[in-house]
C-alpha cells in the first residue's frame, strides 16, 4: 500500500465477470420497459420493474465483487489513483446533465418568455405578460402559485450545508482514525440525507395540493420539477451510497489511507451540496 | 517494495473459451474486437438504409416507400451510423490500440469496459425494433427536432431510451480512454511524447464526456414534453422549439470533432509510416487537436443560422466557425509536410490516409463555405449540406477507420490481409464515393431540399447517378468484408514489423499481439508521436 506509482509495475486487471452481461439485459428491459409505460401499455411497468430489479442484483453483485478485491488488497496506487480519476470524470459528466437543465431554465427566462412577450407575439397572444413565475399563456390551463424560497426549501439548504460539515467531521475521523467519529458523522449525514428527502417530499405534496404547481405549469413547473426531481434523485442515490458507505465503515473497511469509496461519496455529496445551491439561487430564489 | 505480493496475485487469467469469452470479456482486445465486429455490422445495416433511401431518390415521383417510411430510413440511417457504426469504431479501435501504443497493460476499468460495449447491442436493437411498432421508427430526422419530436408514436420513445443507454455507454468508454492514458501510460511514454491517436482519443473521449450527457437531457425533456405535459418546446406554455436546437447543437458539434478527431489521430500515425518521415510538428498537432476540442464548444449555432438569431449572434458563430478552419488547416499542412520529400510507398492504409486528406478537405472547405451565414441561408436544408457532412464523415471517418484497419491488421490478427483486395476497395471506394456524393453539391445549390422522397424533374440525371454510385459503393464494402474473413483463416502471416516505418510501441511486440500485453510496464524511451527510440522490461503471455 505504501508503494508509489512509480515503483507498481502491475496493474490489477479483474477475472472475466457476468456482471456487465447482466446490466445489459437490465438497461434493456429498463429501456423497453419505459418506452410501453410512457404510452400506457401492459408490459410497461412489467418490464420497468424486472429492469430494476435485474439492476439493483447487478449493482450488490458487481460492487461486492470490487469490495471483496479491494479487502484482498488488490488494489494499489495505479489502481486508487484510477478509480480518483474515473469518479472525478463521472462527476463531471453530471455537472453537464444538470448544465442542459439549467441552460434551459435560463433559456426561457432570458430569451422565450420575454421575446413571447414582444410586440410581434401580440397578434398570437394578447393576454400574454412576459412574468416570472409565468402565468398567462395557452398552454398554462390552471392558475397555480410560485413556491416560497424561504420556508421549507431555506430549511432544506441549511440541511444539506450542515450534512457536508458532517460528512467532513467524519473524513477527519477516518483520517484520525477515530473511528467513532467517523461512523457517527456517517449516520448523521445519511439522516440529513434522509431528513433532506423527507422535506423535498412535503414540499412536493405541498406543491401539488395547495400550490397547484404541476409538471404541466407552464415554463416555471417543468423547469422547477424537473431541476428539484433530478436533484431530488441525485440525493437519493447519495444517500443510498452514503448509507453503504457506513456499514463499511462500521465494519472496518476503510483506514488512515486506504478509503477510495468513502471519498467519492464524499466527492459526490458536494457535488449534489453545490447543485442544490445553484437551484436554491436559481430556481427558488430569483 | 509491497509489490511482490502483486506479482503473485492472479492479476491475468488464462484465455478465455467459448461464449463466455465474449459474453464476460474483460480484455481489451476482445472487447475492441466486439466493437469493431458491433460497429461493421451497424455499418451494413445503416448502410441498407441509405440504399432504400438512393433507390427511392433514383428517379422522380414516389418509388418503394411512403413518406413516412422514407423519413424513418433517413433518421434511423443517421442514428445509426453516428451512434452505432462510426462511434464505437473508434472506441474499439482506441480498445485495441491505445493499451499497446502507450504500454498499459489493459484499459483502466476492464470490467466496465465490457459493459460499456454490452450496452450498444440493447441500444440498437430498441433503436431497429421501433420499425416494428405502430408508427414506426423515428422520423423527425437524427436531429430529433421538436416539435416534429414531441409528437409521433412509440418509436420515438424506444430512440429516447436508446439514445439513453447509448450515452451512458459513450460516457463509461470515455471515462475508461482518459483514465487509461493519464493513468496507464508506461514510464517514459510522457504526454508531449505520445502517439497522437492517444491524444486524438483523449480530447475525444473528453468532448464526449462534456455532450453525452447534454443529449440524454435534451431528448429528456422531449420526453417529459411527450408525456408529462411539460412545455420546453412549447410557446404555449413559454417555451421556444428553437431552445431544442441550441441544446442539441450545442451537443451536436462538439459531436462532428468526436467522429473526425480520431480519424486526425489514425491519420497521423498512418501518414509518418509510409512517408518514412517522422510527424511533421508534433507539437503543434497537441495543440491543434486540442484547439479544435476548445472550440467545438462555441460554434454550435451556425447549424442555426435560418431560425432568425440576431445579427451578431450570427456574426459571433460565423466568426467562431471560421476560426476552426486554421487548426484544421494546420493538421492538413503537417500531413503533407510530412509527405514531403518522405520515402512513400502506397500500400491500402496510406492510400486511404491520402483519400482521407484529399476528401476531407473538401468536405471541410465546404464547412467553410457552409460557415457563412449569408451563404448558408440559401443551403441550409439542401442536399449541399448532405454532401459537405458525408464529404466530413465518409471520406473522413469512415476512410480513415479502412486506413487504421488495414494498418492493424497485422498485428491485431497475426496475419496480412490482401494487398491487391485492399488497393482495389480503396479505388472502387474513392470512385463511387464521390460519384455518390459530389453531385449532391449541384443539387444542393441548385436548391433541392434534403430529407424529402420526390423532387422536381430538373434534379433527376444528378440524383440517378448519386444512386447508381451509392449502390456500386454500397457494394464494394463487401470486397472489404471478404477480404478481412478470407484473410483471418488464409492470410499470409504476418511479420513481426508489416510496415517499414512504423516505429510505435505497438509495433516493438510480438505479432500478433499476445493476449495479455505489458503485463509489466516497460520502461521505454519515447520520441514524438509515440516512436520508441528503446524499450526494455516487456512482458506478455
Ligand atoms: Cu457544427
Amino acid at each position: 500500500m505504501e508503494s508509489t506509482r512509480q515503483e507498481q509495475t502491475h496493474y490489477y486487471v479483474p477475472a472475466p465477470s457476468r456482471w456487465p452481461m447482466v446490466g445489459a439485459v437490465a438497461l434493456f428491459c429498463l429501456g423497453l420497459g419505459a418506452a410501453f409505460a410512457v404510452n400506457g401499455q401492459s408490459p410497461g411497468s412489467l418490464l420497468l420493474g424486472v429492469g430494476a430489479l435485474i439492476l439493483i442484483g447487478m449493482l450488490f453483485g458487481w460492487f461486492g465483487d470490487v469490495i471483496r478485491e479491494s479487502l484482498a488488497g488488490e488494489y494499489h496506487g495505479k489502481e486508487d489513483s484510477s478509480f480518483r480519476w474515473g469518479m472525478g470524470w463521472f462527476i463531471f459528466s453530471e455537472i453537464m446533465f444538470f448544465a442542459a437543465f439549467f441552460g434551459a431554465l435560463f433559456y426561457v427566462r432570458v430569451i422565450a418568455v420575454p421575446t413571447l412577450g414582444d410586440m410581434d407575439y401580440k397578434l398570437l397572444y394578447p393576454d400574454f405578460t412576459a412574468s416570472w413565475p409565468l402565468s398567462t399563456g395557452p398552454g398554462i390551463t390552471s392558475t397555480y402559485q410560485a413556491m416560497e424560497a424561504w420556508g421549507l426549501p431555506m430549511v432544506n439548504t441549511l440541511i444539506l450545508l450542515t450534512s457536508g460539515v458532517t460528512v467532513t467531521i467524519a473524513h477527519w475521523g477516518l483520517l484520525r482514525g477515530r473511528q467513532s467519529q467517523l461512523v457517527g458523522g456517517l449516520v448523521a449525514t445519511v439522516l440529513l440525507g434522509t431528513i433532506f428527502l423527507g422535506l423535498q417530499l412535503t414540499e412536493y405534496h405541498h406543491a401539488l395540493h395547495s400550490l397547484n404547481l404541476t409538471l404541466a405549469s407552464g415554463a416555471y413547473g417543468m423547469t422547477f420539477y424537473l431541476l428539484t426531481g433530478f436533484h431530488g434523485m441525485h440525493v437519493l442515490l447519495g444517500t443510498i451510497m452514503l448509507a453503504v458507505i457506513t456499514v463499511r465503515a462500521a465494519r472496518g473497511h476503510f483506514g488512515p489511507t486506504r478509503h477510495f469509496a468513502f471519498e467519492a461519496v464524499a466527492w459526490y455529496w458536494h457535488f449534489v451540496d453545490v447543485v442544490w445551491l445553484l437551484l436554491f439561487f436559481f430556481v427558488y430564489w430569483l | 517494495m509491497a509489490m511482490t505480493d502483486v506479482q503473485q496475485a492472479p492479476a491475468h487469467h488464462h484465455k478465455p473459451s467459448g461464449w463466455s469469452r465474449w459474453l464476460m470479456a474483460t480484455n481489451h482486445k476482445d472487447i475492441g474486437s466486439l466493437y469493431l465486429w458491433f460497429s461493421f455490422i451497424m455499418f451494413l445495416s445503416g448502410g441498407v438504409m441509405a440504399l432504400c433511401i438512393r433507390a427511392e431518390l433514383f428517379r422522380p415521383g414516389l418509388q418503394f416507400f411512403a413518406p413516412e417510411l422514407f423519413n424513418q430510413f433517413t433518421t434511423l440511417h443517421g442514428l445509426v451510423m453516428v451512434f452505432g457504426a462510426i462511434m464505437p469504431a473508434f472506441t474499439g479501435l482506441a480498445n485495441w490500440m491505445l493499451p499497446l501504443m502507450i504500454g498499459a497493460p489493459d484499459m483502466a476499468f476492464a470490467r466496465m469496459n465490457n459493459w460499456s460495449f454490452w450496452l450498444l447491442p440493447p441500444a440498437a436493437a430498441l433503436l431497429m425494433l421501433s420499425f416494428l411498432v405502430p408508427g414506426g421508427a423515428a422520423a423527425a430526422g437524427w436531429t430529433l427536432y421538436a416539435p416534429l419530436s414531441t409528437q409521433m408514436g412509440i418509436g420515438m420513445d424506444m430512440t429516447i431510451f436508446a439514445i439513453h443507454i447509448m450515452g451512458v455507454s459513450s460516457v463509461m468508454g470515455s471515462i475508461n480512454i482518459i483514465v487509461t492514458i493519464l493513468n496507464l501510460r508506461a514510464p517514459g511514454m510522457d504526454l508531449m511524447k505520445m502517439p497522437m491517436f492517444a491524444w486524438a482519443s483523449l480530447i475525444t473521449a473528453f468532448l464526449i464526456i462534456a455532450v453525452m450527457p447534454v443529449l440524454a437531457g435534451v431528448v429528456t425533456m422531449v420526453l417529459t414534453d411527450r408525456h408529462f405535459g411539460t412545455h420546453f418546446f412549447n410557446a404555449a406554455g413559454g417555451g421556444d422549439p428553437i431552445l431544442y436546437q441550441h441544446i442539441f447543437w450545442f451537443f451536436g458539434h462538439p459531436e462532428v470533432y468526436i467522429m473526425a478527431l480520431p480519424a486526425f489521430g489514425i491519420i497521423s500515425q498512418v501518414i509518418p509510416t509510409f512517408s518514412r518521415k517522422p510527424l511533421f510538428g508534433y507539437t503543434s498537432m497537441v495543440y491543434a487537436t486540442s484547439s479544435i476540442g476548445v472550440l467545438s464548444f462555441i460554434v454550435w449555432a451556425h447549424h442555426m443560422f435560418v431560425t432568425g438569431l440576431p445579427a451578431t449572434v450570427q456574426l459571433f458563430f460565423m466568426y467562431a466557425t471560421m476560426l476552426i478552419a486554421v487548426p484544421t488547416g494546420v493538421k492538413v499542412f503537417n500531413w503533407i509536410a510530412t509527405m514531403w520529400e518522405g520515402a512513400m510507398t502506397f500500400e491500402t492504409p496510406m492510400l486511404f490516409a491520402i483519400g482521407f486528406i484529399l476528401l476531407f478537405t473538401i468536405g471541410g472547405l465546404s464547412g467553410v463555405t457552409l460557415s457563412v451565414a449569408a451563404l448558408d441561408i440559401q443551403l441550409h436544408g439542401t442536399y449541399y449540406v448532405v454532401a459537405h457532412f458525408h464529404y466530413v464523415l465518409v471520406a473522413g471517418a469512415l476512410f480513415s477507420l479502412f486506413s487504421a484497419m488495414y494498418y492493424w491488421f497485422p498485428k491485431m490478427t497475426g496475419r496480412m490481409y490482401n494487398e491487391r483486395l485492399g488497393k482495389f476497395h480503396f479505388w472502387w471506394s474513392m470512385v463511387w464515393f464521390n460519384v455518390t456524393f459530389f453531385p449532391m453539391h449541384f443539387l444542393g445549390l441548385a436548391g433541392m431540399p434534403r430529407r424529402i422522397p420526390d423532387y422536381a424533374l430538373q434534379f433527376t440525371e444528378f440524383n440517378s447517378i448519386a444512386s447508381v454510385g451509392a449502390f456500386c459503393f454500397g457494394l464494394g464494402q463487401l470486397i472489404f468484408l471478404y477480404n478481412i474473413l478470407t484473410s483471418l483463416k488464409n492470410g499470409k502471416p504476418a511479420p513481426a514489423l508489416p510496415w517499414e516505418g512504423a516505429d510505435t510501441l505497438e509495433w516493438k511486440i510480438p505479432t500478433p499481439a499476445p493476449y495479455h500485453s505489458f503485463v509489466e510496464a516497460p520502461q521505454v524511451e519515447a520520441d514524438h508521436n509515440g516512436s520508441i527510440v528503446s524499450m526494455h522490461g516487456d512482458k506478455h503471455h
